[in-house]
């Protein structure tokens, strides 16, 4: 079971707690901040918090013995990324109801009489009757963590006189402070992310972010979720206003264990991961691919990605072309592998390296890649292609005309058993080559895995020719591809630029695009690709936490 | 028009009796205005609320297969429209409008889409808005529990396509046990119970729901435009929250035809056009019993995507590519499998019709009070057209929509439809929609 932040303790007897159980596995930290000119910088964003930010934040503050029944409302991606999207998106009444409900069930639990001494510090002199000062102690404590910044006097006197009147509506002091903590859960202020600016005395005429505003950042960067008391604390003496103090929390949260869930939710966001809420395929054709499958795919990947790039330290460009993974016995016989279960364990996860003739290459070949841009019934070579040159390329893939005359595709020449076959209409009739020219040959590679992740190597009876080519540089199957895309320069560059428009929740600007061209890339690689440097060059420098006014900001502070 | 609920008029009749006592109270105003069938009294001239809901469907239907053969009442359907045969005096069809595209690109399924959901053709692959429904939602449904409800039936919450000024997703509740469950359960106050005892709990957070309310103006301040707007969304949808808080806290006034349906359980989802369309006839009685115990006046019922990807278990195809890579059976003279799930889709909105017309509201039905607008995104979805594209509504819109006809247009926009449908509604426009989609000409021949 996690542990929560203590509410009944001080902030500084938690930050020790929180720092105790931060060595788990050291990061050889050994990155300083890059350099940024003074225009590299970005506007503040406001931010609704993510699913999986929510559900991180309750955990922590309330621990994970409280349940969290509620639906939220489908994130939103925008410039390839939730995080993105967040910066853009609302709150619907079907939505905030929804907040509300779970608001008022977490509250349930948390006063309820049973749970009482476990999160609440204080007693009322009479329990039917309001008590503000107990009141006040439990609403400040939760509201600090939630809001991640302390209340304001005004906030903090609104809910506790909103708890005190409830009190008296009700006779019951535990149920008013109930509803006072579930006002603190609905709040917008706990809901959004919302960065503040102010003028950077350091560098006259320059802004920045607030301290509580620079702690969530970089917490709900390395971490996806809310800063834990400890960086709290930071903000508040000021630390991380200076970079020797970004520099100790930075590497302080890196070598938490932590970073395994803010490394896991990137590349949740940026495979798009997501998807796999709604991914069905034909379940009389593909039987084993159930709800479960999905679920170890989806891990087998995550799993991976933890292992190779925080346990071993690994190169980024390895994932491309590694046969090492982990696999259950579900996803063995997925795979078509055997694996027995250790211990009898059906669920077990065991290490596996995939043999060469396995046809397995990186995560490419991954059921997480190759079932999730997929049909439901068969595979398609154009949506794996767009994926690839999308998810990991940054690249943009128009999207079809309209108005196309598809004759040529009911040609029965193109009717073949192989989708390379069927396929061929579109690389030959102009209107749709231009963009499947560009995608197939990358999706083609994969067609030795069904839409369902499973390995074959014949179409209806008929071998499949997996050869193609990725600008310029050919290949005969799946773990060329690997070696191309391990090669390529666009995938290391779209890592840093989605990493970095992930940290800062928005789309670089014009001159951060500049600076991570020209400055954080070559530092990328002077790291040997390494994931958790690229997150400290990042974090560490000023531009993360510089605010420059975007220029439709500008516009409209003049007018 | 009045609206069964006054919220001024029932915070009078409760003031002085929520001291946290059990009270029982007496009904409302209103009751005196309605007859034992809950249909309005001729002497008043008072009726049921305007109800709305729009219907969706994906990839169109085959031109020169749908339409009636003939221009104004319709004697008789195209073979795609047959599963409405049932309904065909209570619908109207309308062919031979379409999406004027400006010189703007066709993006696929998304412009026809969009530019018939909000009167304006998008520039780029960006979302515009508003959609129609939340303009309709905004004049119709904004003193009941639900200013509009979603639902989709694909089991993906993203088929949905109702955006809000600011753009705002309202994703549809992919679940008919959760919706029975936010519609049904223990917040649900029955309109027909005979007695009425406010619950204090339900008071107390009034007060905490206004104090999170009072936090606008102070976050307002430190906000820009951009990011005030979603704030804004944000303290609408707070208001909604406080609306609800206040409509338990009230005897609603008597609704004859409201009825609790069954407890629904959770169910199994999915594209599978049988599993599909099971979802779609829970859901369409949903919205049916929703409607009728006036907890919305909108709904969103999408039967299936945009990129349609219902399937046939077993099948490798989808609906969507073999729209694209069937080829035309020669005899037949239409792709025979897309066909197949183009009549689904028909029958689907048959099952919709049928929900809504079995719950009588005095010698009429909640179809007769309805107003529903059919919209899909393409006019002929093997070639992504966006010429003729079907539409469709069904219901007498509280007798203010003649039905049982075939408007056959000649090119003029979409929008026609939708200016007719909110001018049905009593929205107060004139025009609607942008650039050559604009229109301040309605479809007089099926207003009444």
């Amino acid at each position: 079971m996690k542990k929560s932040f203590e509410l009944k303790g001080t902030l500084a007897a938690v930050a020790v707690v929180a720092l105790a159980g931060c060595s788990q596995s050291e990061v050889a930290v050994v990155s300083t901040g890059i350099e940024s000119p003074s225009e590299v910088g970005g506007p503040v964003v406001m931010s609704r918090l993510t699913e999986d930010q929510y559900r991180n934040i309750i955990e922590d503050v309330f621990g994970s013995s409280v349940t969290l029944g509620g639906r939220f409302e489908p994130d939103n991606r925008v410039d390839h990324l939730i995080r993105v999207g967040a910066g853009q998106a609302s709150v619907t009444a079907a939505g905030l109801e929804q907040y509300d409900k779970m608001a008022r069930s977490l509250a349930d639990q948390i006063v309820a009489e049973e749970n009482r001494a476990q999160y609440i510090a204080c007693a009322p002199a009479d329990a039917t009757k309001p008590d503000s000062a107990c009141a006040s102690q439990v609403l400040s404590r939760v509201g600090e963590l939630l809001f991640r910044r302390p209340l304001t006097d005004t906030e903090l006197n609104e809910f506790v006189t909103a708890s005190a009147t409830a009190t008296q509506r009700v006779d019951d002091f535990y149920h008013g402070l109930g509803l006072g903590l579930a006002g603190l859960l609905s709040s917008p202020q706990f809901l959004f992310r919302h960065e503040i600016s102010e003028p950077d005395p350091n560098n006259p005429g320059q802004m920045r972010l607030d301290a509580y505003s620079k702690a969530s950042r970089l917490s709900f960067f390395l971490w996806n979720t809310a800063p834990d008391p400890a960086l709290l604390a930071a903000a508040e003496n000021g630390e991380l206003h200076t970079q020797a103090g970004v520099q100790r929390q930075v590497n302080r949260m890196l070598n938490s264990p932590l970073l395994e869930e803010g490394v896991r939710a990137f590349f949740t966001d940026m495979l798009e991961f997501d998807r796999f809420d709604t991914l069905a395929k034909d379940a009389t054709i593909y039987p084993k691919f159930t709800f479960a499958a999905a679920d170890d795919a989806r891990e087998q990947t995550l799993k991976t990605i933890v292992d190779h790039l925080i346990d071993k330290n690994g190169d980024y460009r390895d994932l491309f072309t590694t046969r090492d993974t982990f696999l259950t016995p579900l996803l063995g016989s997925m795979y078509r592998v055997p694996l027995l279960a250790p211990d009898g364990l059906p669920d077990a996860w065991v290490s596996y390296e995939f043999d060469q003739d396995d046809g397995q290459a990186g995560i490419l070949t991954h059921a997480s890649f190759v079932a999730l841009h997929s049909h439901p019934g068969r595979s398609s070579p154009t949506l794996r292609g767009k994926a690839l040159r999308e998810v990991l390329m940054c690249q943009i893939v128009p999207d079809p005309p309209g108005d196309v005359d598809f004759t040529d595709f009911e040609d029965p020449d193109h009717s073949g058993p192989t989708v390379r076959i069927r396929l061929t209409a579109h690389s030959t009739e102009p209107m749709c080559a231009g963009c499947h020219k560009i995608t197939d040959p990358m999706g083609l590679a994969l067609e030795n895995f069904d839409t369902a992740g499973g390995y074959r190597t014949t179409e209806n009876g008929v071998p499949i020719d997996t050869s193609g080519e990725l600008d310029g540089a050919k290949f005969a199957d799946a773990s060329g591809l690997g070696q191309v895309l391990h090669d390529s320069p666009a995938v290391t560059n779209c890592l840093v630029n989605r990493v970095y428009a992930y940290a800062t929740g928005r789309k670089a600007t014009k001159a951060e695009e500049e600076w991570l061209r020209s400055s954080v890339k070559d530092r990328f690689a002077a790291d040997g690709y390494n994931v958790p440097q690229l997150l400290k060059a990042i974090a560490t420098s000023e531009a993360f936490y510089r605010v420059v006014p975007s220029e439709a900001a500008m516009a409209s502070a003049q007018h | 028009m009045s609206t069964v609920s006054n919220l001024a008029s029932r915070r009078r009749v409760l003031k002085g009796v929520m001291g946290g006592a059990a009270v029982t109270v007496g009904l409302p105003f209103l009751d005196c205005f309605l007859n034992t069938n809950g249909t309005a009294l001729a002497a008043t001239g008072k009726k049921l609320p305007d109800i709305y809901s729009t219907w969706y469907w994906g990839l169109g239907l085959n031109p020169g297969r749908w339409e009636p053969p003939t221009d104004g009442p319709i004697t008789e359907l195209g073979p795609e429209t047959k599963p409405l045969e049932q309904f065909k005096d209570r619908i109207n069809l309308y062919s031979g409008l379409k999406v004027h595209l400006d010189g703007r690109p066709a993006i696929t399924h998304f412009t026809g889409n969009m530019s018939v959901l909000t009167g304006t053709t998008p520039r780029s692959s960006a979302v515009v808005t508003p959609t129609i429904d939340t303009l309709i939602a905004d004049h119709i449904s904004s003193t009941v529990r639900y200013k509009s409800l979603e639902m989709t039936s694909t089991g993906n919450p993203k088929h949905m396509y109702s955006f809000r000024s600011g753009g705002v997703f309202q994703p549809g509740e992919a679940d008919p046990s959760a919706m029975y469950a936010r519609l049904f359960g223990p917040e649900f106050v029955d309109p027909n119970a005979a007695d009425f005892t406010p619950d204090p709990a339900v008071m107390a957070r009034q007060s905490v729901l206004s104090a999170v309310r009072d936090q606008r103006k102070s976050l307002e301040k430190s906000v820009g435009a951009a990011d005030r707007a979603r704030l804004d969304e944000y303290f609408t949808s707070l208001r909604q929250i406080e609306q609800q808080v206040e409509l338990q806290l009230q005897k609603p006034a008597p609704l004859e035809a409201c009825t609790i349906p069954g407890a629904i359980g959770e169910q199994p989802v999915g594209t599978e056009v049988e599993q599909l369309t099971a979802t779609h006839k829970l859901n369409a009685q949903l919205a049916a019993y929703a409607l009728a115990c006036d907890q919305t006046r909108v709904v969103n019922l999408v039967y299936n995507d945009m990129t349609s990807s219902l399937r046939r278990e077993g099948s490798q195809m989808v609906h969507h590519i073999y729209t694209h890579e069937e080829a035309i059976d020669e005899e037949l003279g239409y792709q025979p499998n897309a066909t197949f799930f183009v009549t689904r889709c028909m029958m689907g909105l048959a099952d919709y019709l049928a929900a809504l017309d079995s719950i009588r509201e005095g010698d009429k039905t909640l179809l007769d009070r309805i107003l529903i607008y059919g919209i899909t995104d393409t006019g002929y979805a093997k070639v992504h057209s966006v010429e003729n594209m079907p539409q469709i509504t069904a219901g007498g819109a509280n007798g203010r929509i003649k039905t049982g006809i075939h408007y056959a247009g000649k090119g003029d926009p979409t929008t026609r439809v939708g200016l007719t449908v909110q001018q049905a509604l009593g929205l107060p426009i004139n025009s609607w929609g942008t650039d050559s989609m604009a229109t301040s000409k309605t479809i007089t021949e099926v207003l009444a």
